[in-house]
């Protein structure tokens, strides 16, 4: 079958997709975006975590089919997503009410990637979660980072200053097995407090 | 055909070299960032599983449904009919005359011939153009099995009627054990057990059982393997040893070692667990055999049964002590099962016996570890080896004992605390810092995390900190507090004699007008921060700022195992070490330039600092960059640590290790005592590191490690069902390792007490914390509960007696 759907603002088209296929599959072997990981694909450790239109999902559990002309963002789009999010919000992407909404589809159509694929990943711009991964520590092997930024990030979102308590519920669907957490908890606090600066 | 933007020639995801700059000095010492940090968060960073080649076909493993059993017959006739699929490949189409490999004993078949010998044993191998036609394929394949008896415990192991696991064994151990069905056997005995033990007020005895533990990367087996036109194989993987894979490898595919060039992927955690092969012979047979790249990804089902487990045990130890606290003797047994596999079993042994004492001084020991072959999964490395089960049964001991005698736990560990000068039970001296009270004493002195913090305004509870969490089964009913203690002793390196060496290729030269170093080794980077220590070293023995680091592959040479907490020693040392013999060739290049021009260049001892030749009272002589000019200067050296001795056969003497790391924990523990859960709210831990050269990664490695320790004190355990020896729980719905909400934080005091026969004084900190924590929870527990427990991981079952 054929699926159309937008990933990170961009429309995709997969042809040839076979029913059984997974969003995740999708995304890593017909699109070119590994950065979903394929950790244990089924639902159980969070590491293929992507925004299906703006809701936090394992893409893993997602047949392909369901994401007929729906947006998707993973970890590569996020760092662009982020930005439009806080260019859009105007006050540095905080959430002061707690109350924002998440973006809006109609933001999200409008919004595209930027094309970064450096090998170095030199000079490439990151979202605060991200920046804060690096800084605090939080990146061991790094193969359950990529879900728990999207998972962090949509924290963030909506809710700016969360106590550690939130941090771990928001969390806990994502599985890390380097680093024992305490980094983690330290990136998002950081993360909280940056975007809180900024605001 | 599907769309797909990555068209190449060479595979997607071929990892490429990262240049990492500094804004600061960036050298050891520091909390440099991680080089490929960038990649990680940005979901660039090609994992082994994220290659991807045009044309390249899928691999898939069919695997026994049978412990044990004779392989009548094999029919792929229907798999090979199927649209899409290339090849499908028996033990009959191996190409070679060696059809087995194993990290020291070569008695694991690449392919099952006649006989599987556990569960989830590879027999056959399918390529198809899809994965799901791959799988599908497999599941055609029709195996005729003739099931035979079990071997699953050291009673049928050993029995007078007993299967052999392996008949005709030919390999070095089958000499010294007591059976065929036994892997390996190493005896300890020092001094006068029978003499010591008359003088003992206090005798204690206990029988302790450790499950199997799953290293449970996140990061599943992997790779690509491509055909080369020369007949070889372009192999992308992830493993924690190159070059030891490439000697499994090569002889089986028929290949001289130069036709099989290995590249370090991406690698999504290891923890021992890929030390052994998985995929990697099945890729390139597949590539070889259908001239067409060939990519495997294991799913989380595959995984479990796609490496080796840590070894579960029994352990057997009486412990006795005069009225004062001073112990007398020790004696214990260690039976661990290595399943159907050698593995790493052999060494596992030798440090379960060498360290079953712990990091305590006892003179009279009578000490015996074995490993036994059954059908159960293959057991082998995972962190801590061997070190982890001997500490949660010695710890236990120690609290017996403490009770017994009426005395303080931490003072009767710190009245028998081993310090620099002890002699082991080999007879080896400890002859670096063993601070091991001093690392009680810091824990115990950590101020208690309040009580009762589940209490929120207003007379809720936050479930979040209970036992239970947000199942909701308490707000704080039936809880009760305990706290516990625990230290361990681990071994740092390869022992027993191993040549544990590794090489580090350096090059400096001028690029853009700057100094830049290029470090080149086989080291196997699998998110321990290797490559971050790698840079620093460079920037702090050559005085640049930019530092490359090349991808790690077969090109130079081996660096030895990321494992045994060893490469920050031993690589890190290599590094170091060429990078000394790099700035001496740059210093004689600068003499033939500039020497004449000051008496420095021949009299002072010159340093490369911010990119300049300086002297050591800081005067500058040169730029490195008027010194290098269009040369480049490199060196491949190999480097080794101090040699080891095996340990004698019979006594177990001998100076077999070449440093030891000290880690010791205090677990806070809260446990709902009328449903059996636990939550553990703190964890505590004091290590030496002797050098903290990276001080973020050292604190992360303690937590990470700690936290793999909790997770087989209250959850991780692989069941193995005793009258099938079948795994029932392979998946992380049914294998449970610890979330963000079940780990508590974790403080960490971070001793650097120089071992000075080690690189910048550094001790090898990775295992370390992965052993004390599992007995300090179990102390916690115990403390709360007043039960015995005498088994980890603890279950709600044996708090509640139901």
């Amino acid at each position: 079958m054929r699926v159309n759907f937008t990933v990170n603002g961009r429309r995709q088209e997969a042809d040839d997709v076979w029913e059984g296929e997974s969003l995740l599959y999708v995304l890593r072997e017909r699109l070119g975006l590994p950065g979903s990981k394929n950790a244990c694909e089924q639902g159980e450790c969070g590491s293929c975590t992507v925004r299906l239109d703006g809701v936090p999902v394992c893409s893993c559990l997602v047949a392909a089919g369901q994401v007929e002309g729906r947006e998707v963002v993973t970890v590569e789009g996020l760092a662009d997503f982020a930005k439009q999010r806080a260019e859009h919000s105007g006050h540095g992407g905080a959430c002061a009410t707690g109350a924002c909404g998440g973006t809006s589809l109609q933001d999200a159509r409008s919004w595209t990637a930027k094309g970064t694929d450096s090998q170095t990943g030199e000079g490439t711009e990151l979202s605060p979660i991200q920046q804060a991964f690096i800084d605090a520590g939080a990146v061991q092997c790094g193969f359950c980072t990529p879900g728990l930024l999207v998972a962090a990030d949509e924290l963030l979102e909506h809710n700016a200053s969360p106590t550690d308590a939130d941090i771990r519920e928001a969390l806990s669907g994502n599985l890390c097995r380097c680093t024992g957490y305490e980094k983690i908890l330290d990136a998002v606090r950081l993360a909280a407090a940056r975007q809180g600066e900024a605001v | 055909m599907a769309l797909n933007p990555r068209v190449a020639a060479v595979p997607a995801g071929t990892p490429t070299k990262v240049t990492q700059g500094s804004q600061t000095k960036g050298g050891i010492g520091e909390s440099t960032l991680r080089p490929d940090g960038t990649l990680k968060v940005t979901g660039e960073f090609a994992y082994s599983s994220d290659m991807w080649h045009e044309d390249m076909l899928w691999g898939q493993t069919l695997r026994s449904t049978v412990a044990h059993a004779e392989i009548r017959s094999i029919d792929v006739s229907e798999a090979v009919a199927m649209p899409g699929v290339y090849a499908v490949l028996t033990y009959d189409d191996l190409p070679a005359e060696m059809k087995n490999y194993g990290l020291e004993i070569q008695d694991t078949p690449v392919l099952a011939h006649g006989k599987v010998r556990h569960h989830g044993e590879p027999v056959a191998l399918v390529a198809a153009d899809h994965p799901e036609t791959a799988r599908r394929a497999a599941a055609r394949i029709r195996i005729d099995y003739a099931e035979l008896p079990l071997i699953t415990d050291e009673a049928s192991a050993t029995a007078p009627d007993a299967v052999l696991v392996h008949e005709n064994r030919d390999d070095h151990h089958i000499g010294h054990v007591p059976h065929p069905n036994i892997v390996h056997r190493q005896p300890i005995v020092r001094g006068d057990v029978a003499e010591a033990r008359k003088r003992a007020d206090v005798i204690v005895e206990g029988e302790y059982v450790f499950g199997m533990q799953d290293q449970a990367f996140l990061g599943p087996e992997s790779g690509l393997a491509v055909p080369a036109e020369d007949g070889g194989v372009d192999l992308y993987v992830a493993t924690q040893w190159l070059h030891s894979d490439l000697r499994q490898i090569a002889p089986v595919l028929g290949l001289p070692a130069e036709k099989v060039r290995m590249t370090l992927s991406g690698v999504g955690g290891a923890f021992g667990g890929r030390e052994d092969l998985s995929m990697q012979i099945h890729a390139c047979l597949l590539a070889l055999r259908t001239g067409k790249p060939v990519k495997i990804v294991y799913n989380r089902f595959e995984s479990f049964f796609g490496h080796v487990h840590r070894h579960p045990a029994k352990l057997h130890y009486e412990h006795g002590a005069t009225r004062d606290g001073k112990l007398t003797h020790l004696k214990c047994r260690i039976v661990l099962d290595g399943g159907a596999y050698a593995s790493a079993s052999p060494a596992v042994v030798g440090n379960a016996a060498s360290l079953s004492v712990g990091p305590y001084v006892v003179d009279d020991v009578d000490i015996e570890a074995i490993a036994l072959y059954s059908n159960n999964p293959p057991c082998g490395a995972m962190r801590g080896f061997g070190a982890v089960q001997a500490c949660f049964a010695y710890e236990a001991q120690m609290d017996k004992l403490a009770a017994a005698l009426g005395m303080d736990p931490v003072e009767l560990r710190q009245l028998n605390a081993m310090e620099q000068g002890t002699i082991m039970p080999t007879g080896q001296p400890v002859d670096s810092p063993a601070p091991v009270a001093e690392l009680l004493r810091r824990v115990k002195s950590r101020p208690l995390p309040p009580e009762r913090q589940w209490e929120v305004a207003g007379g809720e509870a936050d479930v979040r900190a209970l036992p239970g969490g947000l199942s909701n089964t308490t707000h704080g009913e039936g809880v009760v507090r305990g706290v516990g203690y625990a230290v361990g002793i681990k071994n740092v390196g390869f022992s027993e004699g191993f040549d544990d060496y590794s090489t580090a290729r350096v090059r400096m030269e001028v690029v853009g007008g700057e100094p830049v170093a290029t470090v080149h080794t086989a080291m196997a980077e699998v998110g321990q921060g290797g490559v971050t220590v790698h840079a620093q070293i460079a920037r702090t023995e050559l005085g640049v700022t930019q530092v490359t680091i090349h991808p790690a592959d077969t090109q130079v040479g081996s660096a030895g195992s990321t494992s045994a907490s060893r490469q920050t020693y031993v690589t890190g040392g290599a590094v170091k070490n060429s990078c000394e013999l790099v700035r001496e060739k740059v210093l004689e290049i600068g003499r033939r330039k500039f020497g004449s021009y000051h008496p420095a260049w021949a009299t002072a001892e010159l340093l490369l600092e911010g990119g300049k030749v300086v002297t050591d009272g800081g005067e500058v002589l040169s730029d490195l960059v008027d010194v290098l000019e269009d040369e480049a200067v490199e060196v491949e050296a190999e480097w080794r640590h101090r040699p080891t001795e095996a340990f004698d056969l019979r006594t177990g003497q001998g100076n077999g290790h070449v440093q030891y790391s000290f880690a010791a924990h205090r677990a806070v523990v809260e446990v709902d005592t009328e449903l059996g859960l636990v939550k553990v709210v703190e964890l505590a831990c004091a290590q030496d590191v002797g050098k903290a050269l990276n001080p973020l990664s050292v604190v992360g490695q303690i937590q990470g490690g700690t936290t793999q320790g909790l997770g087989v004190a209250v959850m991780e355990e692989i069941i193995v069902d005793p009258k099938t020896a079948k795994v029932r729980n392979p998946s992380f719905t049914d294998y449970l390792i610890p979330t963000i909400l079940d780990t508590p934080t974790i403080p960490v005091d971070v001793l650097e007490l120089a071992d000075e026969h080690a690189p910048y004084g550094l001790r090898g900190i990775g295992e370390a914390p992965t052993l004390s924590s599992t007995p300090a929870v179990l102390a916690a527990i115990r403390d709360a509960t007043g039960l015995e427990l005498n088994r980890t991981p603890v279950r709600p079952e044996h708090l509640t007696g139901t």
